[in-house]
């Protein structure tokens, strides 16, 4: 249930050199979050919307849930994926609930359910329903319309979710709030999601494996630490700035990297991380505060002990 | 104004005349329109080509081109109308191309992502963001058509023209006067009408009134 499979899926445009997509074969794992990442013509967006039959494929077959996403009328198939789109998309003659209404009224649910699935959607993307129900989208800021574009993409309870650079056209530091958001509400719902991206950082942030993508060809598809430390070739490397130790500490968490707490443990004064956190906080908060070693917190109870030496020890050690 | 108070059934009847063609002639020309203007917006070259016939037949005079239909349609209210059409069919079908070519992409395409068939496509999401401003063609259109109706009263067809014509040919000041009046509010009315239609319309409106 949730899977999405490519099998040897090639789309040619006519009166174009190469074919947009060629052969591409991958299978995406249910509740997975795969980032396409890809300079841009390579592809990325041409086989997202493949899965939802904007495009048809020349030759290959996509699957959903084993499914052959031929067999399905398109209509049917497109509801039961949720679409978010890089400049949101909304209707901007229908206010957010009726927005976010849309692929409900589709589905022809009964109208107090509809109702209730509004604001329980507007709820989980932060914006207070009695607040926002019956604006229009004019009176919203860019990253509020792209959360009534992810509720309304949530809204039919889809278990797949494809999404075309949804935070490209956001400034940067509301796309790391929705970026986190997106972490937050993804671990909640566990959908399996598409995500297309040209930007590395948010590629790593996201994705539980990258698909890296050049002149529609898969060239590495791999788990963000894998695509760092071992690219499959220079354009990978390339694209990923695999030689920043910096970039692949963000990936490494605190907990794999620290010391056990010795016996005679007394926490003094300490400056503190938390297990969960990565690496390149860590090493961040070394260097800030000039403290030799800092203390490894999990829930507030002390874990371990982590110095700048084992940070340079397990990251050496990763990269063998 | 005094013709115009001692005669309220005269009046009345060429008042209903005007109306009609008028009417008519509306309902006929967004009924040739809309199925033109989206054949447009589907196949982006005949643009060029059907908007030049069209723009061409406007410039036609309006006398002329009744004239010409009258061997065809009859010395009668058909041939008024059916020149009426061809006159509105350039301001309709450019109001409805713009509207619907003014459509943000991104808005269709998640329309479209999300499962909407085209019927429900059209209904749901382009009629609504067209309707503004094709009220506004509605209502251009008809203020020319009134216009244009007055000359019906040449062609046998009736309508408040014929208080002017009779009034030019007996050398009666007040029955143009009463014509002329008639026909300014009529238009004033009918433009004020849609005027209120259109800004009702609006999505853009509707949000800063909020």
């Amino acid at each position: 249930m949730g899977s999405i499979q490519f099998e040897q899926v090639t789309l040619e445009f006519s009166g174009m050199s190469r074919p947009a997509v060629n052969q591409v074969s991958c299978e995406v794992a249910s509740g997975e979050l795969v980032v396409i990442l890809g300079p841009s013509g390579c592809g990325k967006t041409t086989l997202l919307k493949m899965v939802n039959r904007l495009y048809e494929p020349t030759s290959g077959r996509i699957r959903i849930d084993g499914q052959d996403i031929k067999r399905l009328k398109p209509t049917k198939l497109r509801q039961k994926i949720g679409y978010v789109i890089q400049q949101s998309g909304l209707f901007p003659h229908m206010t957010v609930a009726d927005n976010v209404a849309v692929v409900p009224k589709l589905l022809k649910w009964p109208q107090p359910q509809i109702q209730a699935r509004v604001d329980e959607l507007l709820q989980l993307v932060k914006l207070p329903p009695t607040e926002y129900r019956d604006r229009y989208p004019a009176q919203l800021s860019g990253g509020q319309q792209q959360r009534v574009g992810i509720a309304r993409a949530l809204a039919g309870d889809p278990a797949y979710m494809l999404m075309d650079e949804p935070f490209g056209a956001i400034d940067a530091i509301t796309r790391t709030a929705l970026q986190t958001e997106i972490l937050r509400l993804q671990q909640q719902l566990q959908k399996t999601i598409l995500f297309v991206s040209h930007d590395v950082d948010e590629a790593l942030r996201l994705g539980d494996r990258i698909l890296v993508m050049n002149a529609g060809k898969i060239v590495q598809f791999d788990t963000p630490f894998n695509l760092l430390t071992q690219p499959a070739d220079p354009f990978v490397h390339e694209l990923l700035g695999a030689d920043d130790m910096v970039r692949q500490l963000g990936l490494l968490t605190v907990n794999s990297a620290m010391m056990a707490l010795p016996d005679n443990y007394q926490n003094g004064s300490k400056p503190t991380v938390n297990a969960v956190d990565n690496l390149r906080d860590a090493l961040s908060l070394i260097l800030r505060t000039g403290a030799p070693e800092l203390s490894v917190v999990d829930q507030d109870k002390p874990v371990g002990l982590l110095t700048l030496e084992h940070i340079r020890s397990y990251a050496a050690e990763a990269n063998r | 104004m005094g013709y115009l108070l001692n005669n309220p059934g005269e009046i009345g009847l060429l008042l209903w005349q005007h109306l009609r063609m008028t009417s008519i002639t509306l309902i006929i020309a967004i009924a040739v329109a809309v199925p033109i203007a989206s054949l447009i917006n589907r196949y982006r070259w005949l643009s060029v080509p059907v908007m030049g016939t069209l723009g061409v037949v406007y410039t036609i005079p309006s006398l002329a081109l009744i004239i010409f239909l009258v061997p065809v349609f009859g010395l009668n209210a058909t041939s008024v109308i059916v020149a009426m059409v061809l006159y509105t069919q350039v301001i309709l079908v450019r109001n409805l191309t713009v509207g619907l070519s003014g459509i943000d992409p991104a808005v269709l395409e998640a329309s479209r992502g999300m499962g909407m068939s085209p019927w429900q496509r059209w209904w749901w999401v382009q009629v609504p963001l067209v309707l503004p401003v094709f009220v506004a063609g509605v209502r251009i259109a008809a203020v020319v058509a009134i216009a244009i109706a007055t000359i019906g009263a040449k062609f046998n067809a009736g309508g408040l023209g014929q208080l002017l014509f009779d009034g030019i040919q007996t050398n009666r000041i007040d029955k143009i006067w009463a014509g002329s009046i008639t026909v300014a509010v009529l238009a004033f009315a009918i433009n004020a009408l849609l005027l209120w239609l259109e800004r009702r319309s609006s999505p853009t409106r509707k949000a800063q009134t909020e």
